[in-house]
């Protein structure tokens, strides 16, 4: 188990579990990040933040702070699901 | 804008980056404004849309978004608009629901949402020819029978195709009247809201939707309970056993919702999408490079220069043209009008200047604007939010700061419409707040003259050039603390998460591009124009008033000797001296004098509050070389060098010492004097506290910090 912060760029990961109570993981949700859903860590911002994940077919920017509380399974099997790129 | 009461209105809803101001403009015939750029689309647009039947709708066109949970603005304007909680708009007869077809479940999210209001729907498959490209083949027959038998249409938009078949799909949906399939609650869930509905409806009297109470239990934003008027006192124990009877079901309450509804969409998607071969899209490897960690930001700051050099220089062609205009249409009207010297004076310095003192943006505005839409339509605009957080972040703006802000440093009036990309309200109201600040080409005159009248000839072309890129500086140096202490310490509105889609690239449509820089442009000469130039008509008369013949005839008594032309510059300085202006300027020069500041400069600092570059011209007045001074003028230039003090302690020293031509400048840089720009803070961010605000704030530092340095400068010299 490892909070999305500290994924390499172009690691895998299966959201494990979020905070549904914080703004960001609501807003999350709502474009489908929601736990079993396999990611990806695109790329950092050339700053190290935010950060670039992808997901249902889909790159999305959050901020460094924001990804801690995600907590992803790089563990788990994370194959098909793969995303496609858009 | 309005069709009659007795027409439909149809609301068109989709997420951001779906085409939809595309497909608008396609439906109405309206040219509109198109983003590439999450939740461009704030205020209401509206046109109407042909069925093809001779039937005519009323069509919207809501904010983008992803989801109706309200907790941003644009969300709770859509939430209210479809269930006709707007003041003067009625409720929906119709939705147009528009989705990417290269991503239909995440999309399909917010129409299950909608679904819930129960409004007949059509929904709309955009993208269609990307979806094509990507190999995708959709089964709109299957998707149609799962999702309730409601209209399903595969269109594009940007090449102009589908685009009849869903004018027929929103008449066969207004006439057979379809909703969306709704969403089939778990009993726990749907025993809550119902709960919720009950206890709402009778605290309040008021009949409580099903959306109502899905808001109410799933939200922490509260501003459905406010409308309903359920107040916490009431609320807060029916919807805390409401959710607890969530939880024990197994769901944590603020997740039920998309669990739920994503649950039940994976299910209706079943065997919709086929995947054929296909290409994949070029994001990827575009983003490869220009989100490189070293090539990224060199292209980025590339991209940024050429968008900034180019307004600047572009539009400077133009602007001279005006110019050019404007003085030729001067030199025509004015000798025409010689018998009356007072009309002759109100059209030339008042009404012909104040035209020009708006139109002479204008190139800047369009070439602004142009660019804007071409970064925001291709989708660079959200890499560069992307690439730039991280500097603006700490004191509370973000990355969509940057663009209003280097935007700035041409014109504030451009850059503070363009802030309506910000959709966190309160980064948006900071970066509002600090877009004065930046140094628009308006300074640049003062600067000039102060350089090359002052720092040049004392100190040699490298401290010109040096002073000239400090002064660029000041504002920005200012702004930063400035947003920082307005985030953290007077702002208590909630900052809203950074979440930012990176959209696929695309191609600007020229057609949308254009119009919507045409749109801007008209927008701003019908506010901030009216606004110039009523000042500048103003600033005229008070600085005209009282003429009294006998001022000149003194002047000429006084001075038998000189030419005409030089009586008449005299005359002229003498009448601005005894006007109301310049009355006042002398009563107040005291508060500038900490400054450094004569009663002739103070007279220039009164007159320049509603548009700064006035300065140049108004010291061309009071130091008597005649009006139409420019700030590479010579005569001006020998007329400030050799001004001394007449009199108090300072009598016989130079006015423009070192300290004053910097105090001067520094003022010029800081000080809040744009009448337009106020008017515009004003209205965008709805009301004249912060435009007020802003004002003061500017004003008082310039004040502060400009007596700082002369202060300091005094000393050291």
């Amino acid at each position: 188990m490892t909070p999305l912060s500290q994924l390499l760029p172009g690691q895998f990961g299966k959201l494990a579990s979020l905070n549904p109570e914080r703004g960001v993981d609501q807003r999350l949700m709502a474009l489908g990040l929601l736990p079993g859903m396999v990611l990806k860590l695109i790329r950092k911002a050339p700053l190290g933040d935010p950060l670039a994940i992808e997901f249902c077919g889909q790159v999305v920017s959050l901020r460094l702070a924001e990804a801690e509380n995600l907590i992803v399974d790089v563990s788990a099997d994370c194959p098909i699901q793969r995303p496609r790129q858009p | 804008m309005s069709t009659p009461d007795a027409g439909l209105l149809v609301a068109l809803v989709g997420n951001p980056n779906t085409g939809k101001s595309t497909l608008f403009n396609a439906l109405t015939g309206l040219r509109q404004r198109v983003g590439n750029y999450p939740g461009v689309t704030v205020s209401r647009k509206s046109g109407t849309c042909d069925l093809g039947d001779g039937q005519k709708v009323e069509l919207v066109d809501l904010p983008g978004l992803y989801s109706l949970a309200a907790a941003s603005p644009d969300e709770q304007v859509v939430i209210d608009a479809l269930s006709g909680n707007i003041a003067g708009d009625r409720r929906p007869d119709a939705v147009v629901l528009v989705v990417d077809a290269t991503n239909l479940l995440r999309n399909l999210f917010l129409a299950s949402q909608v679904a819930e209001l129960g409004l007949p729907v059509v929904l709309v498959l955009n993208q269609a020819d990307v979806a094509q490209e990507q190999g995708l083949r959709i089964d709109t027959a299957l998707l149609s029978r799962r999702l309730g038998g409601v209209p399903v249409v595969l269109t594009s938009a940007w090449k102009g195709e589908g685009i009849p078949e869903v004018r027929r799909g929103l008449a066969d949906a207004l006439s057979r009247r379809t909703p969306l399939k709704r969403v089939v609650w778990p009993a726990d869930i749907a025993g809550a809201l119902a709960d919720v509905a009950q206890a709402a409806a009778a605290d309040t009297g008021k009949t409580v939707s099903s959306a109502d109470a899905q808001r109410l239990l799933f939200d922490t934003n509260v501003s459905t309970a406010e409308r309903l008027g359920w107040t916490l006192e009431r609320r807060e124990k029916p919807l805390r056993a409401a959710r607890d009877r969530v939880r024990n079901s197994g769901y944590n309450p603020m997740a039920a919702e998309p669990l739920v509804h994503y649950a039940q969409l994976r299910v209706a998607l079943d065997g919709v999408v086929s995947e054929g071969l296909g290409k994949a899209g070029r994001t990827a490897a575009v983003d490869r490079l220009l989100l490189h960690r070293v090539l990224g930001p060199v292209l980025f700051m590339g991209i940024m220069l050429g968008f900034f050099a180019s307004v600047f220089w572009l539009a400077k062609f133009p602007m001279d043209w005006i110019q050019l205009g404007v003085d030729w249409t001067k030199g025509v009207v004015a000798p025409s009008l010689e018998p009356y010297p007072m009309l002759q004076s109100l059209v030339a310095d008042g009404i012909l200047g104040g035209v020009g003192a708006f139109l002479v943006f204008l190139p800047q505005i369009l070439i602004l604007f142009l660019f804007i839409g071409i970064l925001e339509d291709s989708g660079y605009m959200a890499r560069a939010a992307f690439i730039m957080d991280r500097l603006f972040s700490w004191c509370g703006l973000n990355g969509k700061s940057f663009v209003p802000m280097l935007s700035g440093f041409a014109c504030a009036i451009p850059s503070l419409l363009s802030t309506r990309t910000i959709e966190d309200p309160k980064a948006r109201l900071a970066t509002a707040f600090v877009v004065p600040f930046m140094s628009c080409s308006a300074r640049f005159p003062i600067y000039a003259l102060m350089c090359a009248a002052f720092i040049g000839p004392l100190y040699g072309p490298g401290w010109e050039s040096l002073v000239m890129v400090g002064m660029h500086c000041v504002g920005l140096v200012f702004a930063v603390p400035t947003a920082f202490v307005l985030t953290r310490l007077v702002l208590k509105v909630k900052p809203q998460p950074f979440v930012l889609e990176l959209p696929r690239y695309q191609m600007p449509k020229p057609r949308d591009v254009v119009w919507r820089m045409w749109q801007n442009a008209a927008e701003f000469v019908s506010k901030a124009g009216t606004v110039i130039f009523a000042i500048t008509i103003v600033v005229w008369a008070l600085s005209y008033f009282p003429r009294d013949a006998s001022v000149a005839e003194r002047i000429r008594a006084a001075h038998p000797t000189e030419s005409a032309e030089k009586v008449k510059a005299r005359a002229q300085a003498a009448y601005v001296e005894q006007s109301y202006m310049g009355r006042f300027g002398k009563a107040i020069q005291p508060v500038f004098d900490p400054l450094g500041f004569d009663w002739k400069i103070t007279v220039g600092v009164l007159a320049s509050f509603p548009a700064r570059e006035v300065i140049v011209s108004t010291l061309g007045v009071t130091y008597s070389v005649g009006e139409g001074a420019e700030a590479d003028s010579q005569d001006l230039r020998k007329a400030m060098q050799d001004a001394k003090w007449p009199e108090g302690p300072r009598a016989g020293t130079p006015i423009f010492s070192l300290a004053a031509v910097l105090a001067l400048m520094v003022f010029f840089a800081l000080c809040s004097q744009c009448g337009p720009t106020i008017a515009t803070l004003a209205q965008e961010t709805g009301g004249w506290k912060w435009a007020a605000g802003s004002f003061v704030t500017m004003t008082t530092l310039a004040w502060v910090v400009s007596m700082a340095v002369y202060q300091v400068i005094i000393r050291l010299t």
